[in-house]
Protein backbone atom coordinates (compact mmCIF):
# COMPACT_ATOMS: atom_id res chain seq x y z
CA UNK A 1 0.00 0.00 0.00
CA UNK A 2 0.96 3.33 -1.10
CA UNK A 3 1.51 6.19 0.86
CA UNK A 4 0.26 9.49 0.34
CA UNK A 5 4.12 10.43 0.86
CA UNK A 6 5.25 8.70 -2.08
CA UNK A 7 2.42 9.56 -4.23
CA UNK A 8 3.25 13.52 -3.87
CA UNK A 9 6.99 12.76 -4.04
CA UNK A 10 7.23 10.94 -7.98
CA UNK A 11 10.70 11.07 -8.03
CA UNK A 12 11.16 8.77 -4.78
CA UNK A 13 8.88 6.05 -6.81
CA UNK A 14 11.42 7.14 -9.43
CA UNK A 15 14.34 6.56 -7.54
CA UNK A 16 13.71 3.28 -6.06
CA UNK A 17 12.72 1.78 -10.20
CA UNK A 18 16.36 2.99 -10.52
CA UNK A 19 17.50 1.22 -7.43
CA UNK A 20 15.27 -1.69 -8.09
CA UNK A 21 17.06 -1.94 -11.89
CA UNK A 22 20.19 -1.44 -10.68
CA UNK A 23 20.11 -4.38 -7.99
CA UNK A 24 18.43 -6.81 -10.99
CA UNK A 25 21.12 -6.26 -12.84
CA UNK A 26 23.79 -6.92 -9.44
CA UNK A 27 21.92 -10.18 -9.05
CA UNK A 28 21.75 -11.18 -12.41
CA UNK A 29 25.56 -10.35 -13.21
CA UNK A 30 26.36 -12.15 -10.43
CA UNK A 31 24.61 -15.66 -10.06
CA UNK A 32 23.13 -15.41 -14.04
CA UNK A 33 24.99 -14.72 -16.10
CA UNK A 34 28.72 -15.49 -17.32
CA UNK A 35 31.21 -12.81 -15.65
CA UNK A 36 33.02 -12.62 -18.42
CA UNK A 37 29.77 -10.39 -20.34
CA UNK A 38 28.36 -8.71 -17.37
CA UNK A 39 30.06 -7.21 -14.30
CA UNK A 40 27.57 -6.04 -11.76
CA UNK A 41 27.21 -2.29 -11.22
CA UNK A 42 29.08 -2.65 -7.54
CA UNK A 43 32.11 -3.48 -9.37
CA UNK A 44 31.86 -1.40 -12.20
CA UNK A 45 31.62 1.47 -9.37
CA UNK A 46 34.47 0.21 -7.56
CA UNK A 47 36.56 0.16 -10.77
CA UNK A 48 36.04 3.50 -11.23
CA UNK A 49 38.91 5.16 -9.38
CA UNK A 50 41.15 2.89 -11.23
CA UNK A 51 39.74 3.80 -14.29
CA UNK A 52 41.72 7.38 -14.26
CA UNK A 53 45.35 5.64 -13.23
CA UNK A 54 44.92 3.81 -16.81
CA UNK A 55 47.38 4.92 -18.67
CA UNK A 56 46.33 7.19 -21.73
CA UNK A 57 42.88 7.75 -20.31
CA UNK A 58 43.72 11.54 -19.09
CA UNK A 59 45.02 12.53 -22.68
CA UNK A 60 42.03 10.39 -24.35
CA UNK A 61 39.31 12.83 -22.63
CA UNK A 62 41.34 15.56 -23.40
CA UNK A 63 41.65 14.75 -27.12
CA UNK A 64 37.56 14.02 -26.72
CA UNK A 65 36.76 17.00 -25.25
CA UNK A 66 39.28 19.27 -27.77
CA UNK A 67 37.28 17.58 -30.84
CA UNK A 68 33.97 18.35 -28.93
CA UNK A 69 34.77 22.28 -28.13
CA UNK A 70 36.00 22.89 -31.45
CA UNK A 71 33.00 20.87 -33.58
CA UNK A 72 30.91 22.88 -31.30
CA UNK A 73 32.61 25.88 -32.02
CA UNK A 74 32.60 25.61 -35.57
CA UNK A 75 29.04 24.03 -36.49
CA UNK A 76 27.49 27.51 -34.06
CA UNK A 77 29.70 29.60 -36.31
CA UNK A 78 28.71 28.50 -39.47
CA UNK A 79 25.26 26.87 -38.46
CA UNK A 80 24.42 30.89 -37.70
CA UNK A 81 26.47 32.16 -40.84
CA UNK A 82 24.32 29.82 -43.06
CA UNK A 83 21.10 30.44 -40.74
CA UNK A 84 21.41 34.36 -41.19
CA UNK A 85 21.91 34.10 -45.17
CA UNK A 86 18.92 32.02 -45.83
CA UNK A 87 16.42 32.92 -43.19
CA UNK A 88 16.77 36.96 -43.76
CA UNK A 89 15.84 36.98 -47.48
CA UNK A 90 12.40 35.19 -48.11
CA UNK A 91 13.66 34.17 -51.76
CA UNK A 92 16.36 32.37 -50.60
CA UNK A 93 14.64 30.77 -47.63
CA UNK A 94 12.20 29.43 -50.13
CA UNK A 95 15.22 28.67 -52.43
CA UNK A 96 17.87 26.71 -49.97
CA UNK A 97 15.70 25.79 -47.33
CA UNK A 98 14.28 22.39 -49.21
CA UNK A 99 17.80 21.75 -49.74
CA UNK A 100 19.10 22.06 -46.21
CA UNK A 101 16.17 19.76 -44.97
CA UNK A 102 16.72 17.10 -47.65
CA UNK A 103 20.77 16.94 -46.42
CA UNK A 104 19.62 17.11 -42.65
CA UNK A 105 16.99 14.25 -43.85
CA UNK A 106 19.67 12.02 -45.53
CA UNK A 107 21.40 10.18 -43.09
CA UNK A 108 25.16 10.68 -42.14
CA UNK A 109 26.16 8.04 -40.90
CA UNK A 110 26.42 6.39 -44.49
CA UNK A 111 28.96 9.08 -44.76
CA UNK A 112 30.97 8.32 -42.36
CA UNK A 113 33.92 6.31 -44.49
CA UNK A 114 33.81 9.39 -46.97
CA UNK A 115 35.06 12.10 -43.59
CA UNK A 116 37.74 9.42 -42.62
CA UNK A 117 38.66 9.49 -46.53
CA UNK A 118 38.88 13.12 -46.83
CA UNK A 119 39.87 14.18 -43.38
CA UNK A 120 41.86 11.53 -42.49
CA UNK A 121 42.40 9.19 -39.03
CA UNK A 122 42.96 12.01 -36.73
CA UNK A 123 41.19 14.75 -35.08
CA UNK A 124 40.45 16.18 -38.49
CA UNK A 125 37.42 13.68 -39.66
CA UNK A 126 36.20 13.56 -35.66
CA UNK A 127 35.54 17.30 -35.76
CA UNK A 128 34.37 17.09 -39.45
CA UNK A 129 31.56 14.68 -39.13
CA UNK A 130 30.54 16.10 -35.38
CA UNK A 131 29.77 19.59 -36.99
CA UNK A 132 28.01 17.95 -39.78
CA UNK A 133 25.53 16.76 -36.85
CA UNK A 134 26.14 19.96 -35.30
CA UNK A 135 25.71 22.67 -37.52
CA UNK A 136 22.16 21.14 -38.96
CA UNK A 137 19.66 22.39 -35.71
CA UNK A 138 21.20 25.57 -36.00
CA UNK A 139 20.53 26.53 -39.17
CA UNK A 140 17.24 25.22 -38.72
CA UNK A 141 16.35 27.02 -35.50
CA UNK A 142 18.03 30.04 -36.33
CA UNK A 143 16.00 30.60 -39.72
CA UNK A 144 12.69 29.50 -37.57
CA UNK A 145 13.70 31.86 -35.08
CA UNK A 146 14.35 35.11 -37.83
CA UNK A 147 11.05 33.94 -39.38
CA UNK A 148 9.40 35.21 -36.75
CA UNK A 149 10.53 38.41 -36.28
CA UNK A 150 6.92 40.79 -36.82
CA UNK A 151 7.66 42.29 -40.33
CA UNK A 152 6.13 45.61 -38.55
CA UNK A 153 9.40 45.79 -36.57
CA UNK A 154 11.68 45.56 -39.28
CA UNK A 155 9.89 48.00 -41.47
CA UNK A 156 9.79 50.71 -38.29
CA UNK A 157 13.35 50.26 -37.41
CA UNK A 158 14.13 51.12 -40.73
CA UNK A 159 11.89 53.84 -41.27
CA UNK A 160 13.37 55.33 -38.35
CA UNK A 161 16.89 55.08 -40.15
CA UNK A 162 18.86 51.93 -38.46
CA UNK A 163 21.22 50.57 -40.68
CA UNK A 164 21.95 47.15 -41.35
CA UNK A 165 24.11 46.20 -39.07
CA UNK A 166 21.90 47.83 -36.04
CA UNK A 167 18.71 45.96 -37.44
CA UNK A 168 21.04 42.76 -36.79
CA UNK A 169 21.85 44.05 -33.55
CA UNK A 170 18.83 45.57 -32.13
CA UNK A 171 16.13 43.75 -33.96
CA UNK A 172 16.88 40.75 -34.86
CA UNK A 173 19.36 39.21 -32.66
CA UNK A 174 17.37 39.80 -29.79
CA UNK A 175 14.44 37.73 -31.02
CA UNK A 176 16.66 34.98 -32.09
CA UNK A 177 17.54 34.04 -28.88
CA UNK A 178 15.21 31.80 -27.79
CA UNK A 179 14.92 29.61 -30.63
CA UNK A 180 19.02 29.73 -31.38
CA UNK A 181 19.80 28.14 -27.70
CA UNK A 182 17.30 25.71 -28.05
CA UNK A 183 19.34 24.91 -31.33
CA UNK A 184 22.58 25.11 -29.59
CA UNK A 185 21.47 22.66 -27.32
CA UNK A 186 20.24 19.99 -30.61
CA UNK A 187 23.83 20.72 -31.48
CA UNK A 188 25.66 19.93 -28.42
CA UNK A 189 23.86 16.58 -28.45
CA UNK A 190 24.61 16.39 -32.23
CA UNK A 191 28.07 17.20 -31.72
CA UNK A 192 28.82 14.24 -29.09
CA UNK A 193 27.14 12.00 -30.99
CA UNK A 194 28.95 12.76 -34.56
CA UNK A 195 32.30 12.79 -32.71
CA UNK A 196 32.12 9.64 -30.71
CA UNK A 197 30.50 7.69 -33.81
CA UNK A 198 33.23 8.56 -35.58
CA UNK A 199 36.24 7.75 -32.84
CA UNK A 200 33.51 4.55 -32.82
CA UNK A 201 34.22 3.93 -36.48
CA UNK A 202 38.10 4.54 -36.81
CA UNK A 203 38.96 2.56 -33.96
CA UNK A 204 37.10 -0.54 -35.57
CA UNK A 205 39.19 -0.04 -38.79
CA UNK A 206 41.99 -1.46 -37.34
CA UNK A 207 43.85 1.69 -35.79
CA UNK A 208 43.64 0.96 -31.92
CA UNK A 209 46.22 2.79 -30.40
CA UNK A 210 44.60 6.50 -31.26
CA UNK A 211 44.60 7.96 -27.94
CA UNK A 212 40.62 8.64 -28.07
CA UNK A 213 37.84 8.12 -25.62
CA UNK A 214 35.61 6.39 -28.25
CA UNK A 215 38.85 4.67 -29.15
CA UNK A 216 39.18 3.43 -25.82
CA UNK A 217 35.81 2.34 -25.80
CA UNK A 218 36.86 -0.05 -28.80
CA UNK A 219 39.63 -1.11 -27.75
CA UNK A 220 38.62 -2.22 -24.35
CA UNK A 221 35.68 -4.52 -25.93
CA UNK A 222 38.67 -5.73 -27.84
CA UNK A 223 40.22 -6.50 -24.35
CA UNK A 224 37.32 -8.37 -23.01
CA UNK A 225 37.00 -5.46 -19.73
CA UNK A 226 33.13 -5.34 -19.83
CA UNK A 227 33.80 -4.12 -16.11
CA UNK A 228 36.02 -1.00 -17.27
CA UNK A 229 34.08 -0.61 -20.47
CA UNK A 230 31.33 -0.36 -18.42
CA UNK A 231 33.02 2.80 -16.20
CA UNK A 232 34.23 4.34 -19.26
CA UNK A 233 31.13 4.95 -20.65
CA UNK A 234 29.88 6.36 -17.44
CA UNK A 235 32.44 8.73 -17.50
CA UNK A 236 31.49 9.54 -21.31
CA UNK A 237 28.41 10.90 -20.19
CA UNK B 1 -7.15 30.74 -52.16
CA UNK B 2 -5.47 30.55 -55.66
CA UNK B 3 -1.84 31.84 -55.79
CA UNK B 4 -1.57 35.08 -57.60
CA UNK B 5 0.52 35.69 -60.53
CA UNK B 6 3.47 37.35 -58.50
CA UNK B 7 3.28 34.60 -56.16
CA UNK B 8 3.50 31.62 -58.95
CA UNK B 9 6.37 33.51 -60.63
CA UNK B 10 8.55 33.86 -56.81
CA UNK B 11 7.91 29.86 -56.26
CA UNK B 12 9.42 29.82 -60.41
CA UNK B 13 12.39 31.36 -59.42
CA UNK B 14 12.95 29.77 -56.09
CA UNK B 15 12.49 26.19 -58.27
CA UNK B 16 14.86 27.70 -60.94
CA UNK B 17 18.09 28.48 -58.43
CA UNK B 18 17.05 25.15 -56.90
CA UNK B 19 17.78 23.20 -60.26
CA UNK B 20 20.92 25.53 -61.02
CA UNK B 21 22.25 25.20 -57.36
CA UNK B 22 22.12 21.34 -57.88
CA UNK B 23 23.40 21.76 -61.49
CA UNK B 24 26.51 23.64 -60.78
CA UNK B 25 27.58 21.53 -57.83
CA UNK B 26 27.31 18.83 -60.55
CA UNK B 27 29.07 20.45 -62.79
CA UNK B 28 31.91 21.75 -60.32
CA UNK B 29 32.19 18.16 -59.67
CA UNK B 30 32.54 17.00 -62.95
CA UNK B 31 35.35 19.52 -63.71
CA UNK B 32 37.11 18.62 -60.40
CA UNK B 33 37.48 14.97 -60.97
CA UNK B 34 38.31 15.90 -65.16
CA UNK B 35 39.91 19.21 -65.00
CA UNK B 36 41.59 20.13 -61.65
CA UNK B 37 43.07 16.70 -61.00
CA UNK B 38 41.45 15.84 -57.79
CA UNK B 39 42.38 12.34 -57.60
CA UNK B 40 39.74 9.67 -58.37
CA UNK B 41 40.72 8.21 -55.11
CA UNK B 42 38.98 11.25 -53.13
CA UNK B 43 36.52 12.05 -55.66
CA UNK B 44 35.64 9.72 -58.26
CA UNK B 45 34.14 11.09 -61.71
CA UNK B 46 30.26 11.33 -61.81
CA UNK B 47 29.85 9.69 -64.83
CA UNK B 48 31.88 6.63 -63.00
CA UNK B 49 29.45 6.78 -60.25
CA UNK B 50 26.70 6.85 -62.43
CA UNK B 51 27.61 3.91 -64.18
CA UNK B 52 28.61 2.22 -60.95
CA UNK B 53 25.31 2.95 -59.90
CA UNK B 54 23.19 1.35 -62.74
CA UNK B 55 25.75 -1.56 -63.03
CA UNK B 56 24.32 -2.06 -59.47
CA UNK B 57 20.89 -2.10 -59.85
CA UNK B 58 21.19 -3.97 -63.05
CA UNK B 59 22.91 -6.92 -61.74
CA UNK B 60 21.26 -6.88 -58.55
CA UNK B 61 24.41 -7.62 -56.26
CA UNK B 62 22.74 -5.60 -53.74
CA UNK B 63 19.81 -7.99 -53.10
CA UNK B 64 22.24 -9.86 -50.49
CA UNK B 65 22.63 -6.71 -48.05
CA UNK B 66 19.48 -4.78 -48.87
CA UNK B 67 17.99 -8.42 -46.95
CA UNK B 68 19.89 -8.75 -44.44
CA UNK B 69 19.53 -4.20 -43.75
CA UNK B 70 15.53 -4.81 -44.14
CA UNK B 71 15.29 -7.76 -41.96
CA UNK B 72 16.89 -6.19 -39.39
CA UNK B 73 14.56 -3.04 -39.55
CA UNK B 74 11.81 -5.19 -39.68
CA UNK B 75 12.81 -7.03 -36.66
CA UNK B 76 14.15 -4.27 -34.86
CA UNK B 77 11.16 -1.91 -35.43
CA UNK B 78 8.77 -5.01 -34.53
CA UNK B 79 9.92 -5.83 -31.36
CA UNK B 80 10.43 -2.02 -30.65
CA UNK B 81 6.71 -1.03 -31.69
CA UNK B 82 5.34 -3.90 -29.67
CA UNK B 83 7.05 -3.45 -26.67
CA UNK B 84 7.03 0.30 -26.54
CA UNK B 85 3.11 0.02 -27.69
CA UNK B 86 2.65 -2.05 -24.57
CA UNK B 87 4.44 -0.52 -22.03
CA UNK B 88 3.82 3.22 -23.25
CA UNK B 89 0.00 2.13 -22.85
CA UNK B 90 0.52 0.66 -19.03
CA UNK B 91 2.04 3.46 -18.04
CA UNK B 92 -0.38 5.81 -19.29
CA UNK B 93 -2.65 4.33 -17.17
CA UNK B 94 -2.29 6.43 -14.04
CA UNK B 95 -1.01 10.15 -13.77
CA UNK B 96 1.47 8.41 -10.87
CA UNK B 97 2.91 5.91 -13.34
CA UNK B 98 3.88 8.84 -15.92
CA UNK B 99 5.27 10.73 -13.31
CA UNK B 100 7.46 8.18 -12.33
CA UNK B 101 8.32 6.80 -15.56
CA UNK B 102 8.33 9.48 -18.16
CA UNK B 103 11.36 11.27 -17.07
CA UNK B 104 12.75 8.03 -16.58
CA UNK B 105 12.56 7.56 -20.39
CA UNK B 106 12.89 10.96 -21.94
CA UNK B 107 16.05 10.88 -19.56
CA UNK B 108 17.90 7.30 -21.42
CA UNK B 109 16.40 8.56 -25.06
CA UNK B 110 18.91 12.03 -24.44
CA UNK B 111 21.97 9.06 -24.44
CA UNK B 112 22.64 8.58 -27.76
CA UNK B 113 22.46 4.81 -27.13
CA UNK B 114 24.71 4.14 -30.45
CA UNK B 115 27.92 4.53 -27.95
CA UNK B 116 26.43 1.35 -26.37
CA UNK B 117 27.29 -0.57 -29.58
CA UNK B 118 30.55 -2.54 -28.45
CA UNK B 119 28.56 -4.01 -25.40
CA UNK B 120 26.10 -4.91 -27.61
CA UNK B 121 28.65 -6.54 -30.03
CA UNK B 122 29.93 -8.06 -26.72
CA UNK B 123 26.34 -9.54 -25.61
CA UNK B 124 24.97 -10.24 -29.19
CA UNK B 125 28.38 -10.90 -31.83
CA UNK B 126 29.14 -9.03 -34.95
CA UNK B 127 25.79 -10.64 -37.00
CA UNK B 128 22.50 -9.05 -37.54
CA UNK B 129 21.57 -10.32 -33.34
CA UNK B 130 23.65 -6.91 -32.38
CA UNK B 131 22.08 -4.85 -34.75
CA UNK B 132 18.31 -5.59 -33.71
CA UNK B 133 18.53 -5.58 -30.42
CA UNK B 134 20.48 -2.06 -30.67
CA UNK B 135 17.59 -0.54 -33.01
CA UNK B 136 15.33 -1.88 -30.99
CA UNK B 137 16.24 -0.37 -27.77
CA UNK B 138 16.68 3.42 -30.15
CA UNK B 139 13.73 2.77 -31.08
CA UNK B 140 11.81 1.88 -28.41
CA UNK B 141 12.10 4.93 -26.33
CA UNK B 142 10.31 7.82 -28.92
CA UNK B 143 7.34 4.76 -29.54
CA UNK B 144 6.88 4.61 -26.08
CA UNK B 145 7.14 8.18 -25.04
CA UNK B 146 4.90 9.38 -27.82
CA UNK B 147 2.10 6.47 -26.23
CA UNK B 148 2.32 7.97 -23.32
CA UNK B 149 1.74 11.53 -24.54
CA UNK B 150 -0.73 9.62 -26.53
CA UNK B 151 -3.11 8.31 -23.50
CA UNK B 152 -1.35 9.71 -20.95
CA UNK B 153 -3.24 13.30 -21.53
CA UNK B 154 -6.89 12.70 -22.89
CA UNK B 155 -8.66 15.88 -22.41
CA UNK B 156 -10.68 14.47 -18.97
CA UNK B 157 -13.86 16.17 -19.48
CA UNK B 158 -14.12 13.56 -23.21
CA UNK B 159 -12.81 10.72 -20.77
CA UNK B 160 -15.97 11.27 -17.87
CA UNK B 161 -18.41 12.48 -20.89
CA UNK B 162 -18.17 9.34 -22.22
CA UNK B 163 -18.08 7.28 -18.44
CA UNK B 164 -20.99 9.35 -17.61
CA UNK B 165 -22.99 8.05 -21.02
CA UNK B 166 -21.63 4.57 -19.68
CA UNK B 167 -19.02 3.73 -21.83
CA UNK B 168 -17.48 0.30 -20.98
CA UNK B 169 -13.88 0.20 -20.58
CA UNK B 170 -13.58 -1.12 -24.40
CA UNK B 171 -15.60 1.15 -26.19
CA UNK B 172 -14.20 3.91 -23.83
CA UNK B 173 -10.70 2.58 -25.57
CA UNK B 174 -12.19 2.46 -29.00
CA UNK B 175 -13.97 5.73 -29.19
CA UNK B 176 -12.07 8.32 -27.02
CA UNK B 177 -8.83 6.75 -26.28
CA UNK B 178 -7.58 5.83 -29.42
CA UNK B 179 -8.45 8.56 -31.65
CA UNK B 180 -7.58 11.53 -29.22
CA UNK B 181 -4.06 9.16 -28.96
CA UNK B 182 -3.74 8.07 -32.42
CA UNK B 183 -1.83 11.20 -34.19
CA UNK B 184 0.79 11.27 -31.05
CA UNK B 185 1.24 7.72 -31.10
CA UNK B 186 1.65 7.52 -35.36
CA UNK B 187 4.55 10.18 -35.08
CA UNK B 188 6.32 8.26 -32.36
CA UNK B 189 6.20 5.15 -34.61
CA UNK B 190 7.83 6.92 -37.64
CA UNK B 191 10.38 8.53 -35.33
CA UNK B 192 10.94 5.01 -33.79
CA UNK B 193 11.27 3.71 -37.54
CA UNK B 194 13.28 6.57 -38.69
CA UNK B 195 16.49 5.87 -35.63
CA UNK B 196 16.03 2.66 -36.26
CA UNK B 197 16.87 2.64 -39.32
CA UNK B 198 19.54 4.94 -38.92
CA UNK B 199 20.89 2.93 -35.97
CA UNK B 200 20.71 -0.43 -37.59
CA UNK B 201 23.06 1.15 -41.10
CA UNK B 202 25.18 3.24 -38.13
CA UNK B 203 26.20 -0.18 -36.03
CA UNK B 204 26.62 -1.77 -39.75
CA UNK B 205 29.60 0.50 -40.72
CA UNK B 206 30.72 0.02 -37.38
CA UNK B 207 31.05 -3.46 -36.58
CA UNK B 208 29.32 -5.81 -39.12
CA UNK B 209 29.30 -8.84 -41.58
CA UNK B 210 26.82 -8.01 -44.18
CA UNK B 211 24.73 -5.38 -45.26
CA UNK B 212 24.32 -2.11 -46.22
CA UNK B 213 26.55 0.14 -43.81
CA UNK B 214 28.93 -2.86 -43.90
CA UNK B 215 29.07 -2.98 -48.00
CA UNK B 216 30.09 0.92 -47.78
CA UNK B 217 32.71 0.47 -45.62
CA UNK B 218 33.94 -2.68 -47.36
CA UNK B 219 34.40 -0.44 -50.66
CA UNK B 220 35.94 2.53 -48.71
CA UNK B 221 38.26 0.21 -47.24
CA UNK B 222 38.97 -1.16 -50.61
CA UNK B 223 39.60 2.18 -51.68
CA UNK B 224 37.33 1.66 -54.63
CA UNK B 225 35.39 4.98 -53.83
CA UNK B 226 33.15 5.26 -57.04
CA UNK B 227 31.60 1.97 -56.33
CA UNK B 228 30.84 3.57 -52.46
CA UNK B 229 29.53 6.66 -53.68
CA UNK B 230 27.26 4.86 -55.72
CA UNK B 231 26.40 2.68 -52.54
CA UNK B 232 26.23 5.44 -50.35
CA UNK B 233 23.37 7.03 -53.06
CA UNK B 234 21.75 3.60 -53.19
CA UNK B 235 21.33 3.54 -49.19
CA UNK B 236 20.22 7.62 -49.16
CA UNK B 237 17.59 6.58 -51.94
CA UNK B 238 16.54 3.52 -50.32
CA UNK B 239 16.02 5.71 -46.47
CA UNK B 240 14.62 8.27 -48.45
CA UNK B 241 11.55 5.88 -50.02
CA UNK B 242 11.24 4.08 -46.54
CA UNK B 243 10.97 7.41 -44.64
CA UNK B 244 8.28 9.00 -47.55
CA UNK B 245 6.21 5.65 -47.35
CA UNK B 246 6.17 5.69 -43.33
CA UNK B 247 5.13 9.31 -43.52
CA UNK B 248 2.29 8.63 -45.95
CA UNK B 249 1.34 5.61 -43.96
CA UNK B 250 1.59 7.71 -41.12
CA UNK B 251 -1.09 10.62 -42.85
CA UNK B 252 -3.13 7.80 -43.87
CA UNK B 253 -3.93 6.92 -40.33
CA UNK B 254 -4.33 10.01 -39.26
CA UNK B 255 -7.20 10.83 -41.78
CA UNK B 256 -8.88 7.80 -41.32
CA UNK B 257 -9.55 7.63 -37.15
Amino acid sequence: MMTSHTMQRPWVARIAVVVLLLALWEVAARWWVDPMFVSPPSRVVASLPTLFDTRGLPAALRVTFWELAVAFALSVAIGLAIGLAVGLQPFARKSFMPIILLLYGTPQVTILPLFVLYFGIGPASKIAFGVSHGFFPIVMTVVAGVQNIKPILLTSARSMGARRGQILRYVIFPHMIPSFFAGMRLAMTGVLLGVLLAELHVIHAELRSYPALGAHLGARRHGHHAKRDCSARRAAF
Amino acid sequence: MTPSRDQREARLASRAVQVAFLIALLVLWYLATTRWRVSPLLLPNPVVVLRDFWNILTTGEFIGDLRVTLTELVIAFTIAAGSGLFVGYLVSRSQYCIQVFEPLFAGIYSVPIILFLPLYVLLFGLGPASKIALGATISFFPIALNTIAGFGYVERTLVIAARSMGASDLQLFRFVLLPAALPVILTGMRMGFTVALLSIIGSETIASLAGLGHRIVYLAEGMETAAMFAYIAFVVAIAAILNTLVSALEARGRRRR
